[in-house]
């Protein structure tokens, strides 16, 4: 069923029957794609689903082991990425690539032919950015650059090499919300301009607010496409997951909240000597999911590291309230015994594999990393951790061919999962995490949102680092808004919108009303 | 009072072979590797280039004199060959079948002093001296031919004039490559080779073809410096081992100009300075003071990375991926 017959549109890539093993895994299955021109095509599946080894096999990164690929009508053979560049096919990657020490522009030229002419390769660079209205320094360094302006340097990258077919892998999970909409304002131009675009994502209410038309992709098979004005968040999920999942967040109200946390006028300084937490002072109680919003280093990695005993503080008080109502300060403790208190860290970072798991071991050692100090005597104990290592790939639905695989052969979504999943399941009294489904798909961050519930029931205090506003609205109990280092505001979730937290994210001196 | 005209020669020409070497080297780090075979490499360009001179004199009577040209183009190509040969080594074991950068290096540099001390000790023995060296006056002549009125122009000529065309070339060289690496478009593939593969190869850059030219000019040219030696430092005399620790001052000195062989020009006959300064501070009878002096370019060269390394300005560090092997398949 194709949902664009009636639309008149040209077809700029036909892909036939693509098949792509990787070993003994079916990573796509007789697939059949087909992207327009002047439209946005969004393309949806699960983790590990297969997307991006599709796209890979249009940007020349894989090749395909059976079927054909059709650009502008015509058989294509795509086996490196200079033949992408030829038939007008950029892809933007989700891990940038850009050589840190090079310029914008120099970023920009790399790997063309011809002589090196910085002059008018800037001034071709500026008339694009004006057509589309980028706003970007050619001469700037690219270490100098925030995420959403090395994107847009990526995004000329390959409209500079004069690609008409442009896609895009999770280009929004690293965006502020502004940045997304200023994205998505390009997008549109161009897309109006006769560009066929694609953009992976995971975001629904993105896939509803860009796309023209949705193909969802389910373990490796195409399960079919539709336009996006006739369906929904819900009709779009169930054919991703194949069955029927429910997309309501549950907000048990917290049983008998005390304080557990007290974070009393906290000041740290980076080593840089730049004030990365100005004077943040709250509570965190039991029983309870404290949301911290803000744009993404306005100090909430500082934040957590903090409470875990992880970073040097300058000022301010931290104290750990014991059940009995004692206070003990968490400041100068050691990591490890903070973390005996059963206060637990996990940060998603950027790369996932850079905080917490290390990549060349299993899955079970990995687990083991949190408990290696137990056992007898100087004997580890290995049986925990492999229960663990089971619970987790179970409740999570880890994709894994073993539990003796290392962690770095795993997809990026399955990673996440045995991060999160060990750090949620080790039954903490604190649990402390930021960004737990950066990059995962709906129905796991459902499930990752589940298990955080779950351990409120049981009395833990959660402090939940979060990018998603809506997220964080419909989840948390009450929501702490960062602002450069300082508490913008304490808000009630419950009370509280979209509007209100983004002003606050930007803003000193919002309203505090609990 | 400090003699400057005597002094300045000196330093230069004790300069020009860590130019060569450290330019070569530049190169090479620029593509990822780090070759610490340039000493190796060093002394074999030297014993290659002596190997092609002797049996271009042997061939010519003693009473009629050497074509230049021949002698020229016959001694630096041999050279040439020798260092390309330690080039190709070093970059189908670390490039093509991905050895350990350091361990490579290290292995090579071994190899070229054992294999140069070996034909060094040969040729010794073929000449009949009983002497620990042997003597290339002839070819080292035409090496040491000084441009016209260095003679005449009293101490302008001295220390602008008095020097064989090899050192001038070894400026010319240096001054070439910083604006390759600056300012060309192979230039700017090689930096990015070296500092992110993974975007290159994006970037339909190919990698390997790159770390392989770099590597292999980079060799040819260290080379250079180790034939400088025997031919114009030393005056064509070769003896085991002479050459000494001038290899790793060569790649102290990569570090020192911060990968640009332009500043090499200078820090290349700052370092030679360095290098002699004992002989021109009266020291007395005291071996030990003279010891002190010698370390001079070495405590230098750690000021500059302690500095460079607390300013931790980007472009003065060393390419991101030095030293690593690259797999494109690997996550």
């Amino acid at each position: 069923m194709e949902a664009n017959v009636t639309r008149n549109l040209v077809p700029a890539v036909e892909m036939r029957n693509i098949t792509k093993r990787f070993g003994s895994v079916l990573a796509n299955n007789r697939v059949n794609l087909t992207i327009y021109r002047g439209e946005i095509l969004a393309l949806l599946g699960e983790n590990g689903s297969g997307k991006t080894t599709l796209m890979n096999m249009l940007s020349g990164i894989y090749y395909p082991d059976e079927g054909e690929i059709l650009i502008n009508g015509k058989p294509a053979v795509i086996s490196a990425a200079k033949d992408a560049f030829d038939l007008g096919i950029g892809m933007i990657h989700q891990h940038f690539k850009l050589v840190d020490v090079l310029t914008a522009a120099e970023n920009i030229v790399l790997g063309m032919p011809g002589k090196l002419d910085m002059k008018a390769s800037i001034s071709r660079i500026e008339k694009i950015c004006k057509d589309y209205g980028f706003e970007v320094n050619p001469i700037q360094k690219i270490y100098d650059m925030s995420v959403s302006q090395k994107q847009t340097v990526e995004i000329i990258k390959v409209l500079y090499r004069g690609a008409d077919i442009l896609i895009l892998d999770e280009p929004t999970a690293v965006l502020t919300p502004q940045e997304t909409d200023k994205l998505f304002a390009v997008l549109r131009n161009m897309r109006d301009d006769g560009k066929a675009i694609v953009i992976i994502t995971h975001k629904m209410n993105e896939v509803e607010a860009l796309s023209d038309r949705v193909a969802v992709l389910r373990q490796g098979q195409y399960a079919g496409d539709m336009p996006t004005s006739s369906t929904n968040a819900q009709e779009m999920t169930n054919m991703m997951v194949g069955h029927k999942v429910s997309l309501n967040i549950v907000r048990p109200d917290p049983i008998n909240p005390k304080p557990r946390i007290e974070v009393n006028n906290l000041t740290v300084r980076s080593e840089d000597g730049i004030l990365k937490l100005d004077h943040v002072t709250f509570t965190a109680r039991s029983g309870e999911i404290l949301g911290i919003a803000g744009i993404s280093g306005s100090g909430q990695k500082e934040l957590l590291e903090s409470i875990a005993g992880l970073q040097k503080t300058e000022g301010g008080a931290i104290d750990y309230i014991e059940n009995d109502g004692r206070h003990v300060s968490l400041i100068g403790q050691d990591p490890v015994k903070i973390a005996d208190m059963g206060v637990t860290l996990s940060f998603v970072p950027e790369d996932r594999l850079g905080m917490g798991l290390v990549g060349n071991m299993d899955l079970t050692d990995n687990m083991m990393l949190r408990s290696f100090r137990r056992g007898a005597g100087v004997f580890t104990d290995r049986k925990t951790p492999r229960k663990v290592a089971q619970n987790v790939v179970a409740e999570l639905d880890v994709k894994t061919p073993s539990l003796a695989t290392p962690v770095r052969r795993l997809s990026g979504g399955n990673v996440q999962k045995v991060l999160v999943g060990r750090e949620i399941t080790s039954a903490p009294t604190v649990l402390l995490t930021a960004y737990a489904v950066r990059g995962l798909d709906i129905n796991s961050s459902y499930t990752i949102y589940d298990l955080i519930n779950h351990q409120k029931e049981h009395g833990v205090a959660v402090i939940y680092v979060g990018e998603d506003l809506d997220v964080l609205i419909e989840l948390c109990d009450r929501i702490l808004v960062l602002c450069g280092g300082q508490v913008s505001g304490l808000v009630d979730a419950r009370h509280t919108d979209k509007r209100e937290i983004g002003m606050m994210m930007t803003r000193i001196g919002g309203t505090d009303h609990e | 009072m400090f003699d400057f005209v005597s002094f300045i020669p000196r330093a230069v020409m004790q300069g020009m072979p860590l130019l060569y070497g450290s330019t070569g080297e530049t190169l090479t780090e620029k593509s990822g590797n780090l070759n610490l075979g340039i000493p190796g490499t060093m002394y074999v360009g030297a014993i290659s280039g002596v190997i092609g001179a002797f049996f271009y004199e042997n061939a010519v009577p003693a009473d009629v004199a050497l074509n230049p040209a021949i002698a020229i183009a016959v001694t630096l190509l041999s050279s040439l060959l020798g260092s390309l040969l330690m080039g190709l080594i070093y970059s189908f074991l670390t490039v093509s079948l991905r050895a350990n950068q350091n361990v490579t290096g290290l292995a090579l540099t071994t190899f070229g002093v054992g294999l140069g001390d070996f034909f060094g000790g040969s040729l010794i023995k073929l000449t009949g001296s009983d002497m620990a060296y042997m003597s290339l006056n002839r070819t080292s002549n035409i090496f040491r031919t000084t441009l016209p009125f260095a003679s005449s122009t009293g101490w302008f000529g001295k220390i602008f004039l008095s020097y064989g065309f090899l050192a001038y070339l070894g400026v010319v060289v240096a001054l070439v490559a910083a604006y390759v690496l600056r300012h060309t478009r192979v230039g700017l593939h090689l930096r990015a080779v070296g500092e992110n593969p993974n975007t290159a190869d994006a970037a339909g850059i190919n990698v390997n073809r790159y770390k392989y030219v770099a590597t292999c000019v980079g060799s040819m040219i260290a080379g250079l410096g180790g034939l400088y030696y025997v031919m114009d430092y030393a005056n064509g005399i070769w003896s085991n081992g002479a050459f000494g620790d001038r290899g790793w001052l060569s790649i102290a000195l990569v570090i020192f100009t911060i990968w640009r062989p332009n500043i090499g020009v200078f820090a290349s006959i700052l370092f030679g300075g360095l290098y002699i300064l004992h002989m021109y501070i009266p020291t007395g009878m005291n071996l030990a003071i003279k010891e002190i002096y010698k370390m001079a370019p070495y405590v230098v060269t750690i000021i500059v990375l302690v500095v460079t390394s607390m300013r931790s300005k980007r472009e003065n560090q060393p390419p991101a991926h030095l030293g690593l092997s690259y797999f494109r398949e690997e996550r």
